[in-house]
């Protein structure tokens, strides 16, 4: 297989990361080295092989459904870029 | 300089116990040290002030009953500790301040240790030389420009350098075993579910672990004793009984049935590496341990399934980071530019690879073929194990395929960096422990580390397996404190 430009730019939208054109050509190498690395996992048979989805084979534990954190709003907004002091500010989103 | 920083972890607590030395006197000698020591680049966050007030206060009141009675420690900056910024290496974090506290670092507090500062490390823990990290290379005490490993790199190090008497990192796929082995200390990653995974920074969740750093085996149990508790916060923590792994190490393994497995023996493995495992083998049969060759068949399938996993879990693990909640925001012509600048900007470059390789590999119409894949081999890879524990108590392998490299000897090649964790990446993939302990030095006199791989929640057998190796091994790190200014 290959990551041709037009993969690179598809996978770009869809990880919302803009890659510039130039650094796109680099990127398409390191990304096709690491997947012919990766094609070796095709030499292997699994039609038979149930995937693991969890490692610990317990199963999860149920807790009640009770409110832990009260009044944390200040913390919460503490980290955020941009704020109004009760909400996350962002870009404008409808004209 | 002072001999309290030559001191082990066992020896300051007995010293404090005793009252030969004070928490203030400890916590002064580790910053004076850490101060003059800052051409490592070890710390990305320094604490001094605040370390000094608590070991004051400390002495006023001291709680000798604690496990960690005023012992000065720093931490990698993958833990969120409570009002002290918290970077995991990253732009995107670079003035993040959470507002809580790791599970992992407060019961760390809990036992009477202070925090001395934040430990660089590879960004958000993806790489294995430390050159990922946003905030600079970290250099290994071994050697100028020689890299630390990673991603625990700048905890390796610390440790190494004596600027902490031990630490905590984290290991995904060899992060901590890794920089331990390139450092000629010890360091543990736990049975996956043992250690809390509640406020560290996430990068692979089925196979993040935090663990101990440390100079020698008996402080590593120590430490794996105090930091791993059940807890609820973590929905994968798993509620087993626990040991005191320090009061019962013990270098009796006679009988234990040590395992070698054959797959581990690599194409172009240096000489030096061969002969070291020999040497273990050796050792354990000295002890009076029973060598078993064992087959891990589909190990050479390990790093092809950790670089589907990884990936596919970090791209979801980090999209949380959009520029609105915390962290760094670029500024963009709307919503959606402004999220694409700000990942692009915030994000070093293996990151953003990583998090392509995993949006790619979970795509529609790439799922089956890549994530699924990766899901069944990775079962096969654990059966492995399984079948081989019917025979076998422990297994014992090289950590590392080579010694420390040189800083820039491998950045621009991902896949021979990723070649690194070889023999490390298994042992998570399965969700077992493994201990790296130094063993060794090759013909530059760099450490060389061998792993003990044990069984679900068989902690203490390995710690015990390396307490006795180590007595035998009597490894001497050469360390020449060239950095000191």
């Amino acid at each position: 297989m290959s990551i041709d430009l037009k993969t690179i730019k598809h996978i770009s939208k869809l990880s919302r990361i803009s890659v510039e054109e130039q650094k796109a050509e680099k990127l398409a190498g390191d990304l096709n080295s690491i997947f012919d690395f990766i094609e070796k996992l095709n030499e292997l048979k699994t039609e038979n092989v149930e995937p693991l989805t969890s490692i610990a084979e317990t199963t999860l534990k149920l807790r009640s459904d009770e409110v832990k954190s009260k009044n944390i709003r200040e913390q919460i907004i503490k980290n955020s870029p941009q704020d109004n002091e009760d909400y996350f500010v962002v870009p404008k989103v409808i004209e | 300089m002072s001999d309290i920083t030559k001191k082990s972890l066992s020896e300051l607590v007995k010293d404090i116990k005793d009252k030969k030395l004070s928490s203030e006197e400890v916590t002064k000698a580790f910053i004076e040290r850490s101060e003059k020591s800052k051409e490592l680049n070890v710390y990305i966050t320094e604490d001094y002030a605040s370390a000094l007030d608590k070991a004051k206060k400390f002495d006023q009141k001291p709680n000798l009953d604690l496990k960690l009675p005023g012992i000065p420690m720093a931490v990698k900056d993958l833990f969120c500790t409570k009002d002290i910024k918290t970077t995991a290496g990253s732009k995107i974090l670079s003035n993040f301040v959470p507002t809580y506290e790791s599970t992992v670092t407060q019961n760390i507090w809990n036992e009477g240790a202070i925090l001395l500062g934040k430990l660089n490390c590879d960004e958000f823990a993806m790489g294995s030389s430390n050159e990922t990290s946003f905030f600079g290379n970290v250099q290994n005490p071994i050697d100028k420009n020689l890299v630390p490993g990673g991603s625990s790199g700048g905890s390796a190090s610390a440790v190494a350098a004596q600027l902490t008497p031990i630490t905590i990192g984290t290991d995904t796929g060899g992060s901590i075993r890794q920089p331990a082995s390139f450092t000629g200390t010890v360091g543990l990653k736990p049975t996956y579910g043992s250690c809390s995974r509640y406020g560290i920074v996430a990068f692979a969740s089925s196979l993040d672990q935090a663990g101990p750093m440390a100079q020698n085996v008996k402080d590593c149990a120590l430490l794996q004793e105090v930091i791993s508790t059940f807890d609820s916060k973590d929905s994968t923590s798993i509620d087993f009984k626990r040991n005191d792994y320090s009061k019962k190490l013990t270098n009796n393994i006679k009988g234990k049935k040590i395992g070698i497995p054959k797959e581990y023996r690599i194409d172009d493995m240096p000489k030096e590496i061969e002969e070291l495992w020999q040497n273990g083998i050796q050792y354990v049969k000295d002890c009076g341990a029973e060598i078993i060759d064992i087959s891990l068949p589909h190990t050479s399938y390990a790093l092809p399934t950790y670089y589907i996993v990884a990936p596919a879990e970090a791209s979801s693990n980090l999209a949380r980071y959009d520029g609105v909640k915390y962290g760094f925001r670029a500024k963009g012509e709307n919503l959606i530019d402004m999220y694409e600048k700000t990942r692009s900007e915030g994000f070093g470059a293996e990151v953003q690879r990583r998090i392509m390789i995993g949006t790619y590999v979970l795509s529609s119409g790439y799922y089956d073929a890549y994530y699924l894949k990766a899901q069944k081999v990775r079962k096969l890879i654990k059966n492995d194990f399984d079948e081989v524990y019917k025979k076998v108590d422990a297994i014992l392998t090289p950590s590392t395929p080579s010694s420390a490299f040189k800083i820039g000897e491998k950045k621009d090649d991902p896949v021979s960096m990723y070649l690194n964790d070889i023999f490390t990446v298994p042992v998570n993939l399965a969700g077992l422990p493994g201990i790296s302990i130094p063993a060794g030095h090759d013909v530059k006199g760099y450490p060389l580390g061998l792993q003990i791989i044990g069984k679900a929640f068989d902690e203490q057998n390995i710690l015990n397996i390396a307490y006795a190796m180590e007595e035998k091994i009597a490894f001497k790190n050469k360390i020449t404190d060239w950095w000191i200014k």
